[in-house]
């Protein structure tokens, strides 16, 4: 079948709305937080077994590694339980309008750009 | 019409509550253990190793792991269907990152029985 779709591949003109950027976040921050769980987990398995382990992953936490996955794990799960509450107000009926979910949207990243700052001036 | 979600005889609306009733258990760890590091002013051995000795919260963190494995193998199956085409690499790829979700859930199962 013929499409006679016009068909825009100018990608420059392009811009995703509000909720279609806390969509793809969601699914972004949802994989990077399966990551960053492997090293959650390791770190809570070594520091709670044993003193030197809890040493071991004090040390790692003051490097800057340690540091940038700690503030980036806090990021990616701070917007996904954000996203989520999102997504629990949207099944009750609330910010289904393209108005209110475009603001709601925006409103989550705000927050979100807010606290990853916060979190990461304080852990830094 | 894809019938068969994240596991053998699971539908949507299991899938849909399964996703909802874990993130309230996830957000709830989460928020209690943020609340832990804000209200702990000298986090040592001790304290760390005591937060997780009582039978409430190992009860509470092992809920939060098994929440953690349903939740990832519905997302991730999500994640999988729209991006992964090819259906052998994705079955490959599905087995192995859920096994991995099951292996957090047996090393936080043996990690509190030794706490």
């Amino acid at each position: 079948m013929k499409k006679q779709r016009p068909v825009n591949l100018q990608l420059n003109t392009i811009s995703f709305p509000p909720a279609a950027i806390t969509s793809i976040l969601h699914r972004i921050t949802g994989v990077a937080l399966f990551v960053a769980l492997l090293f959650v987990i390791w770190a809570w398995a070594v520091s709670v077994s044993s003193p030197d382990g809890f040493a071991l992953v004090s040390e790692q936490l003051n490097g800057w590694l340690g540091k940038f996955i700690a503030i980036g794990t806090i990021s990616a799960l701070s917007y996904h339980i954000l996203g989520g509450v999102r997504h629990l107000i949207m099944d009750t009926g609330r910010w289904e309008e393209l108005e209110s979910g475009n603001a709601s949207a925006k409103a989550i990243i705000g927050i979100w750009i807010i606290l990853t700052i916060v979190v990461g001036v304080v852990l830094w | 019409m894809v019938t068969s979600q994240a596991s053998l005889k699971r539908d949507g609306v299991q899938d849909y509550v399964t996703i909802r009733a874990t993130a309230i258990i996830m957000t709830a760890f989460s928020l209690y253990m943020a609340w832990f590091f804000l209200a702990t002013p000298q986090i040592t051995y001790e304290v760390w190793h005591g937060l997780f000795a009582s039978l409430a919260m190992k009860v509470f963190t092992l809920a939060t792991l098994l929440s953690i494995m349903l939740h990832i193998r519905i997302g991730l199956w999500q994640v999988l269907t729209d991006y992964v085409k090819a259906p052998g690499l994705r079955a490959a790829l599905q087995f192995i990152l859920n096994l991995i979700a099951f292996v957090y859930v047996a090393v936080g199962l043996f990690v509190l029985w030794g706490v």
